[in-house]
């Protein structure tokens, strides 16, 4: 009998907790299908209205800004160039790096690992000028290089691969080595393969990070032609309706992704087997 | 480290190579160039530059601005901390309750940990604006909430709008780490101990450690630097200021001020922060606690 409490209880506090998620988002949709003057009349709504093609095409293919000169369709596609851009350079990058960190023995190890954990203390927010500068000294500033490769500066995901690394199996190597396996050949035929639960949860990890990017787009990018989604949200103009149709727009790309790959996002970050 | 490893030669370097080159022009280099920033001052034209000291610094401090975003930025990662911490506790210890719909419930309370600061703040300011906000209105009758004037009111707002996605991540990393406890350790308990409260404050709780020291300093950084994209679309400091964490403060400096070497030297406060708490975690709290 108490156990069926308990256990209704906690379906009870679950159900409060979603709602709680789920709410808003739910009502800034159902608004968003609804006509501009219905919504400043009436406030926000629950329950779903008529124009939901018409807004919606609308924000897509309407050329907004402050010079109308670039589409949202346009700003998704920045958004995915950006975050996909992110999402390669940084893992390809820290799963070379951490295989120099793991598999060589020198007596820099300690040196080349705190020159690379280090980074972890001095997040973008903090550099923001200098790399601004920076960039405008290379001539990178309007350009996807320069919204990408400052974010993929970061040495997290190398973090996560030499902890996955240390624990792969020494035999391994030592089999590998009997066969005559290069360096290189090790890397590519043998850990890279094994790797790969990992390689997609720092993908999708950094993914979510480089489309999720507000500060240095906005920073970055004085040419329409480079807003990104997230920055586009400030600076688009629109009526209400278009506004929360370009929100929950906005939304889709990170939590479908999340969703659709959560098992291998849970089993990189958390190592479960 | 591993026992058997390739000798060290160049093609060790060759794999290092990419990483390091990245961070050396987009990190070392901007980072070296923050430190010269803070100790420097440029006149307005930025032509000349002068070695200042540490004048920088005394100038921050001297600073009322500055010293609100400061309290307000550690009142902002405390109470963000909590909240968060606490109700991805309680949901994911109900979510490791249920006998069935786990997988579906994981589901439903993860997504929110994928939506950018930026687009909750501005969902966020559709519930409080002052022409069609539910949660305004609401806080309105019950209390008179008005965050344009109030500044409890305008905290209550950017608290609200910051935890909200955040709980996602501390959910995620507390159900992991239930799932982590064998099973064994959780029977042997109810032997001995019928209490089901009790038992959790006893046994699994101590056992969750690891998870929540974690969870703390995952919750401080966002809370300090991820919250831009949050207070920018909310109060923007209104009423005057008061809800300006540091990072906003600084940006705001070196951008709409061009003071470069008051925004260099507050990045620099920053990292010593971080740092700070960084060493904390690992001397301090990695010693203290158990892992299983």
């Amino acid at each position: 009998m108490t156990r069926l409490f308990t256990s209704n209880l906690s379906h009870l506090i679950l159900f409060v907790g979603i709602s709680i998620m789920i709410i808003p988002v739910w009502m800034i949709f159902a608004s968003s299908t609804h006509t501009s003057s219905f919504i400043n009349t009436h406030g926000l709504q629950f329950f779903l209205g008529d124009s939901f093609q018409e807004n919606y095409l609308r924000v897509l293919l309407y050329k907004g800004g402050f010079f109308k000169e670039i589409t949202a369709l346009k700003m998704f596609l920045n958004s995915f160039i950006m975050a996909t851009g992110v999402a390669l350079l940084s893992v390809v990058t820290s799963l070379m790096a951490a295989y120099a960190l793991v598999y060589y023995r020198t007596k820099y190890a300690t040196f080349l690992f705190w020159l690379i954990f280090i980074t972890i203390l001095v997040p973008l927010e903090l550099r923001i000028f200098p790399t601004y500068s920076v960039m405008a000294k290379l001539n990178l500033v309007n350009s996807y290089f320069g919204l990408i490769v400052p974010i993929s500066a970061s040495a997290i995901a190398t973090l996560f691969f030499r902890q996955f690394y240390r624990t792969v199996p020494d035999e391994l190597l030592e089999s590998a080595k009997l066969d005559g396996a290069s360096t290189w050949r090790f890397f590519i035929d043998f850990l890279v393969p094994l790797s790969r639960t990992m390689i997609v949860a720092m993908f999708i990890f950094m993914f979510v990070f480089g489309y999720n990017q507000y500060l240095w787009p906005l920073l970055v990018t004085s040419s329409e032609q480079y807003w990104t989604v997230v920055m586009g949200l400030k600076m688009m103009s629109g009526s209400i309706v278009h506004r929360f149709a370009f929100v929950i727009m906005s939304m889709v790309p990170p939590i479908l992704i999340i969703i659709i790959l959560q098992k291998h996002f849970i089993k990189g970050v958390f190592q479960d087997k | 480290m591993k026992k058997v490893q390739f000798k060290s030669n160049y093609s060790q370097y060759l794999f290092l190579a990419p990483q390091l080159g990245i961070l050396l022009i987009f990190l070392y280099w901007p980072i070296i160039q923050t430190f010269r920033d803070a100790f420097t001052i440029q006149d307005a034209f930025g032509i000349s530059t002068q070695f200042a000291g540490i004048d920088n610094f005394l100038f921050i401090f001297s600073d009322p601005a500055y010293l609100t975003a400061f309290k307000f930025t550690i009142i902002y990662s405390f109470v963000i901390t909590l909240i968060t911490g606490a109700i991805g506790l309680l949901l994911a210890v109900q979510a490791n309750n249920v006998m069935h719909g786990k997988s579906a419930y994981k589901t439903l309370l993860i997504w929110p940990y994928a939506i950018a600061p930026a687009v909750v703040g501005v969902m966020a300011n559709y519930f409080f604006s002052e022409r069609f906000g539910l949660l305004y209105h609401l806080f309105n009758d019950l209390w008179g909430f008005n965050w344009y004037e109030s500044v409890y009111d305008a905290y209550i707002y950017v608290i609200i709008a910051g935890s909200w996605k955040q709980i996602s991540a501390n959910f995620i990393f507390f159900l992991a780490g239930l799932q982590a406890i064998q099973v064994s350790v959780i029977e042997a308990s109810m032997i001995d101990c019928k209490s089901s409260f009790r038992r959790f404050w006893t046994i699994t709780f101590p056992l969750l450690m690891p998870t929540t020291f974690f969870l703390i300093i995952i919750n401080i950084t966002y809370a300090f630097f991820d919250t831009f994209g949050i207070i920018d679309t909310t109060t923007i400091g209104a009423p005057s200021g008061e809800t300006r964490t540091l990072v906003y403060k600084a940006y705001m400096d070196g951008f709409r001020g061009l003071d470069l070497g008051s925004a260099g030297a507050q990045s620099i406060m920053m990292m010593l922060i971080v740092l700070f708490i960084t060493i904390f975690q690992f001397r301090y709290i990695e010693g203290k606690i158990h892992y299983n």
